[in-house]
């Protein structure tokens, strides 16, 4: 039903947007949930979960307490569902969106039978074909020849037929588990000493980098948890400046962290995990342009870890004749060098626009930083016009003329008239 | 008496490798610039985030954008510490600094200490008055207006530890790591009228 008639049905309805990534994380930690009731569960469309549960239901003592089991949980947590158990995994998708329950083995065309062609699985086109047949039931379908019902239909329905009905198998394709890298450890007399911390984070270390490198993967952030034995909880966080898994190298920037630690009555358990992981292919060791770029990640990881990985910058070329946007600072630890070209005409070092009060055009003589400068020699001008894309209050004086101007008293400086709102102003200085 | 220990003579100009040296005056950003394209290798540049200041790509010496890193610290304390680290990693060939304040002996005599580790050069550039007792060398740094097309520029060593001190008036257009040095009387080093 389109939303115009909606309204016109209900004036009052209330409407949200859907919000697809939302409901697919929702969706996703509940089928975390789900794996307490079986080894396999899968994402079954947008709005439900399969699960094999094959040689389980006796744990919970049988299939009916399984599924009330389930849906208790389901309760508690404030969630509606529906849920239904059925021999092939076709019926389970039919009886869970039509009602729920529970199908035994060998009654499988009585339970489904009265259900309408649409629990199928089948597209809109093919279900309105049916109706118009009048097959509207699942049991109108059972008794057919297939030969001419797949040549009316094409095979996608006498492929979801048989799948419901057991004659096709079709099993639950649960995805894999991403890997998960969190080691942790329990001691039996709490520590207190930094030195004894420092010897758990080794032990724990050893165990976390062997799972990266199983997996060829690096970590970029590290989180290591201290319980402490009132019960207080502690961490320490660090950033990589690029994805590691060398032990040693990881457990030098974890020291300061652990020096500010408060112990108190002692530390009983620890545990290390790295919630931020990147691919790390396995690199050939020995050569020494590899060492330099460690030395250097090094280096990043722990200035950005003490000042901010946002105050460790580098500079990147973008694409823009306004000077201050012709370059932007990136964090150096998440960017790659990138070449900039070189132009003669602007100046090295560059500052926010600092009036100046000058005489004549262009200025024979002006005042900058309580600097009486004479001019020498005067280039220019080249003329920039502001982005009428961008709103940039620097700019909103409109256009302005830029001079490289040498002075006698020494400093070549870049300056800026605005013809729009007369002034002169300072923006760089030459090398 | 020559040791193996002595770090390596350095040519004019150039500053002594494994040392922390410091540059004032006006000038003392052009030569900064002037020894990061005379360094290959990572550099780092150390300034406090309110500085208002900072390189513009298209206008630094060729290939020095793409190997530079900027730390903005907050606070003096924060910005020695990043120096020291900068210096004691084998990685950076050149750190250059911009301390706010004078330098005390001891937080001088630290940076050499991890040059040394680190086989590292360090350049800070000081205010007015800020020098270091612990520096190696002190460079006074001038821009000084010239004729057409030339950027000349007024360098003096005034302190060095290991060596005389110097005055150069040298012509660098900051584009390269090349420059040209204008010799005392101002003549150049052609002949005057080219043989024919």
């Amino acid at each position: 039903m389109a939303l115009a008639d909606a309204r016109a049905i209900c004036p009052d309805l209330a409407t949200r947007p859907a919000d697809l990534a939302t409901e697919a994380a929702a969706l996703a930690a509940l089928r975390r949930f789900t794996g307490r009731y079986a080894p396999l569960v899968s994402v079954d469309g947008a709005d439900g979960l399969m699960a094999d549960i094959s040689g389980v239901p006796h744990l919970f003592g049988g299939e009916a307490a399984l599924r009330d089991d389930l849906q208790a949980r389901l309760e508690r947590a404030g969630l509606h569902a529906q849920s239904a158990i059925a021999p092939t995994r076709g019926a389970a998708h039919a009886l869970a969106r039509h009602g729920g329950g529970i199908l035994p083995e060998g009654r499988l065309l009585e339970g489904l039978g009265a259900l309408p062609v649409t629990a199928l699985r089948v597209d809109q086109a093919t279900a309105e074909a049916l109706s118009r047949m009048g097959l509207t039931r699942i049991a109108d379908l059972a008794h057919l020849p297939r030969a001419p019902l797949a040549r009316r239909f094409g095979p996608g329905l006498v492929l979801r037929l048989d799948q419901a009905l057991g004659a096709q198998a079709e099993p639950v394709a649960a995805p894999p588990e991403a890997p998960h890298f969190g080691v942790r450890m329990t001691l039996p007399d709490p520590i207190g000493l930094q030195s004894d911390v420092m010897a758990g984070l080794d032990r724990l270390l050893d165990r976390l980098c062997t799972q990266l490198a199983a997996t060829h993967r690096g970590a970029r952030r590290l989180r290591l948890d201290l319980r402490r034995v009132d019960r207080q909880a502690s961490q320490i966080e660090i950033g990589l400046a690029r994805p590691m898994r060398d032990p040693a190298r990881i457990k030098a920037l974890f020291a300061k962290g652990v020096e500010e630690i408060d112990a108190g009555f002692g530390i009983d358990a620890l545990r290390l995990s790295a919630p931020v992981t990147e691919p790390l292919a396995p690199e050939q060791i020995g050569s020494t342009p590899a060492h330099h770029e460690d030395a250097l990640a090094d280096l990043l990881s722990s200035l950005g870890n003490r000042i901010g990985f946002d105050r460790v910058l580098r500079l990147l070329p973008s694409d823009s004749l306004i000077p201050e946007r012709s370059f932007t600072l990136a964090p150096a630890a998440y960017s790659q060098p990138a070449p900039s070209p070189t132009h003669r005409t602007r100046p090295a070092i560059l500052f926010p626009p600092e009036a100046v009060t000058a005489t004549g055009h262009p200025p024979a003589q002006f005042r900058w930083r309580r600097m009486q400068l004479t001019t020498l020699r005067a280039t220019g001008p080249e003329r920039i016009t502001p982005e009428w894309w961008l709103d940039d209050p620097a700019w909103r004086s409109g256009l302005r003329d830029y001079w490289r101007i040498e002075t006698r008293q020494g400093p070549r400086l870049w300056l800026f008239h605005t013809p729009q709102n007369p002034g002169w102003y300072a923006q760089g200085e030459f090398p | 008496m020559k040791t193996l220990l002595d770090p390596p003579a350095c040519p004019p100009l150039g500053l002594r490798p494994m040392r922390v040296h410091e540059a004032g005056g006006r000038g003392r950003r052009s030569f900064a610039l002037f020894q990061a394209a005379r360094h290959p290798g990572p550099l780092v540049w150390i300034t406090p985030a309110h500085l208002p200041e900072q390189p513009l790509p298209a206008g630094l010496p060729m290939g020095v954008a793409e190997r530079l890193h900027l730390l903005r610290p907050v606070g003096e304390t924060d910005l020695l510490w990043c120096i020291e680290e900068a210096l004691r990693s084998p990685a950076v060939a050149l750190v250059i600094a911009e301390p706010q304040q004078p330098l005390s002996l001891t937080a001088g005599r630290r940076l050499q200490l991890a040059a040394e580790a680190g086989r590292t050069t360090g350049l800070l550039l000081i205010q007015q008055g800020g020098g270091s007792a612990a520096s190696e060398t002190r460079w006074q740094c001038e821009p000084a207006p010239g004729p057409e097309d030339s950027t000349l520029h007024h360098w003096q060593l005034s302190k060095n530890k290991r060596g005389t001190n110097g005055d150069w008036m040298l012509h660098w257009d900051g584009t390269t790591a090349a420059f040209h040095l204008v010799s005392e009387a101002g003549k150049r080093h052609q002949p005057a009228d080219p043989a024919r």
